[in-house]
């Protein structure tokens, strides 16, 4: 006897597909505002001018002393604009952002919820394991579906990727909150939304910080996968690279995104360690 | 009509705090976990049969306004459930808790929380700072959740701060103060909204003993000055001892006594008590007046002689204090000098009175009347504040009262 849930699945797609064919639309158009929005910001500016932001932005978030992040900006940038790999870095970089953003629009307040309900965190965990260990490329197939070839689905199918570590570590950082804190901001009356923004987020702020660093890491890698539904990018590079067995090429797509990659990475990185230490100093 | 009278007594001073009936069951099975434990059935037995734990039995106190009332027992007796059955950070089971005369466990959330903002403060074991906030903003905490302007929040966080001794730290991290210090800074957010009802969970309990003695003084010293009603929780009779108005002890959740500090000491209720008492320094306790007997023999300044030597012949002493028209204390005569002003034909003991007699006061404490009492031949007068004396103090006596054996013994 055989069984396959893989028709239903279909049907069940193909359902929805019809059914809510006008919110997909305006999702799509909502998505495809944003990614291009994020590409004018991003693509606008000469490149120099731009390296020069990035470096500024590395040098605040971790403060004179450690220069090293941004030499690193400086070098790293400049050997990808020199490469003529700038235009698809940049929107690379614009997908990457406008899907984090999403991706934590969602999922910062699930992960609140999560946090201060066992029973939302019951209901929403197998979900996120479903989400983390369901194959990457899965996600393409019914980002197609729904929203076409591009970089919108490129963009949802991110979202749904990188979601996950964001709304566990948001969990984990409420229930971090020691439970006297709790208790004695209830003795002094305070209500739910008061406990939450005056003693649970700042409370769970650095926990909060490792968790957006991991979606955007995650969302860099998806977006890179993504470039097999046309979402472009550096990824297409890649991928050209593979399918034409052009070796260099993929080698320097492949460098452009450890740059990407390693910038984010860093600068997310001590944002975050900035938060920490003035929570413990 | 008799309970209206009843009730206008008590109007007089009615209390701040009141229980009834107050129960904690945790656990399934409350109904039949009550019936048990109201019939002294064993902890064990009661998880045993019901799986449920009675963290409350059957509470009923009152607290006076500007009291300070101790809750104390060891670990697992249920005080720190109690404490929190009062403001409701834990559900009563059953039973009803007053405040001001309003059962609080009738109010919905919105009218406890309006209660919690304008009238309990809470101090906690472990401080339970907002790490990422300053002294002063921690002690703001409860003004800003009440939704004070932030101008007259920072004035009465600084006001509370000074009123706890850490004036000139309002901007340090908290990170940075000792644990004394912290819970000083958890005293004076406590302080800030002015609450008329303070609850201290095992305050001191998580400081240095030497630390813990001088934040006690001055708990003391603020309680003087600001005359709230303190609820304090702690495992420490001594703590207790030396905090409380009145001292309620409790034991796998029933309250085995309410009491003043001296009644706990002189007329423990259980054997429970009295073997927790036992190991007391008494004398940092106990006070005159606690071992005092009532003198009778007592002249009067304008007895004679002659009648003076008739009441130390009565009660077989050879000597005897004056006291004057409003039993003010005057001194101390002598039998061989009362007998020798008689043959000399004097009216008066006027000047035959011994003025420079040691005296003590009620409430001095028998450790201080120790060392004054060695050596002395007579007992020692005791006077109230006006100088009325009131009764006497043997040797003997202040002896018993520092030995706890004396239960024992009787």
């Amino acid at each position: 006897m055989t069984f396959h849930i893989g028709p239903y699945f279909e049907a069940l797609i193909n359902w929805l597909k019809t059914t809510f064919q006008s919110f997909f639309d305006s999702l799509a158009g909502v998505l495809e505002y944003s990614i291009e929005l994020f590409e004018n910001i991003l693509g606008g500016p000469p490149p120099l001018v731009m390296i020069i932001i990035l470096a500024g932005i590395a040098w605040w978030a971790c403060g004179l002393k450690k220069w090293g992040l941004m030499v690193f900006t400086v070098l790293g940038f400049s050997l990808v604009w020199l490469m003529e790999l700038w235009g698809l870095t940049m929107q690379t970089l614009a997908l990457v952002l406008s899907s984090t953003i999403l991706a934590l629009l969602i999922g910062i307040p699930i992960g609140i919820a999560c946090g201060r309900s066992q029973r939302a965190e019951q209901a929403i965990r197998p979900l996120l394991d479903f989400m983390q260990t369901m194959p990457a490329f899965v996600y393409l197939i019914p980002a197609v579906l729904f929203f076409s070839l591009g970089k919108v689905p490129g963009s949802v199918a991110t979202v749904i990727f990188a979601m996950p570590p964001c709304v566990r570590l948001t969990t984990l950082g409420l229930r971090q909150v020691p439970p006297e804190l709790l208790e004695a901001s209830s003795s002094f009356g305070a209500t739910a939304w008061q406990q939450l923004f005056k003693v649970q987020l700042p409370m769970a702020l650095p926990s909060i910080l490792a968790g957006i660093n991991q979606t955007i890491m995650m969302a860099l890698s998806m977006v890179v996968i993504a470039a097999m539904i046309g979402a472009g990018g550096l990824g297409g590079i890649v991928l050209r690279g593979i399918t034409q067995m052009k070796i260099g090429l993929g080698f320097e797509g492949g460098l452009a995104i450890v740059v990407l990659a390693m910038y984010l990475d860093r600068t997310t990185h001590a944002l975050g360690s900035k938060s920490t230490l003035h929570v413990e100093e | 009509m008799e309970e209206s009278t009843n009730l206008a007594s008590e109007q007089v001073d009615p209390p701040v705090i009141e229980t009834r009936g107050l129960y904690k069951i945790f656990g399934p099975n409350p109904k039949d976990t009550r019936k048990l434990v109201d019939k002294n059935v064993p902890r064990s037995e009661v998880l045993a049969q019901t799986r449920s734990t009675a963290a409350v039995v059957n509470a009923g106190f009152k607290i006076a306004k500007s009291e300070t009332f101790v809750i104390m027992g060891l670990s697992g007796s249920g005080k720190s459930t109690l404490v929190r059955l009062l403001n409701r950070l834990i559900e009563p089971t059953y039973g009803e808790v007053y405040i001001d005369g309003q059962d609080i466990t009738k109010l919905n959330r919105t009218e406890l929380r309006e209660l919690r903002r304008s009238k309990f403060g809470m101090v906690f074991q472990q401080f339970a700072l907002l790490p990422h906030r300053n002294v002063v903003e921690n002690v703001e905490f409860g003004l800003e959740i009440r939704g004070a302007p932030s101008s007259q929040r920072r004035e009465k966080a600084i006001k509370a701060i000074h009123d706890v001794g850490l004036g000139g730290y309002e901007e340090s991290p908290i990170q940075a103060l000792s644990g004394g210090m912290q819970q000083r800074v958890g005293l004076a957010r406590a302080l800030a909204t002015n609450p008329e009802i303070l609850f201290m969970d095992e305050a001191f309990s998580a400081l240095d003993p030497l630390i813990r003695t001088q934040m006690q003084d001055e708990l003391i010293e603020l309680q003087a000055r600001l005359n709230k009603t303190v609820v304090f929780i702690t495992h420490d009779l001594d703590e207790a001892l030396k905090l409380g108005d009145r001292i309620a002890i409790m034991k796998d959740g029933v309250i085995e006594q309410i009491g003043t500090p001296e009644t706990i000491l002189t007329e423990p209720a259980s054997d429970y008590v009295r073997s927790f008492v036992r190991n007391v320094d008494r004398g940092k306790v106990l006070t005159a007046d606690s071992v005092m007997t009532k003198s009778q023999a007592v002249a009067r300044q304008k007895d004679g002689p002659s009648h003076a030597v008739r009441i130390m012949r009565q009660h077989d002493i050879s000597s005897l204090f004056v006291v004057d028209n409003n039993r003010c204390f005057v001194g101390l005569v002598t039998i061989d000098e009362t007998l020798e002003a008689i043959k000399k034909g004097a009216k008066t003991l006027d000047e035959i009175v011994h003025r420079d007699v040691l005296t003590v006061e009620t409430n001095t404490l028998l450790r201080d009347m120790l060392p004054l009492s060695s050596g002395q031949k007579v007992p020692i007068p005791v006077l109230r504040e006006d100088g009325r004396m009131v009764g006497i103090v043997t040797r003997a006596a202040l002896l018993l009262g520092l030995s706890a054996e004396t239960e024992a013994a009787v």
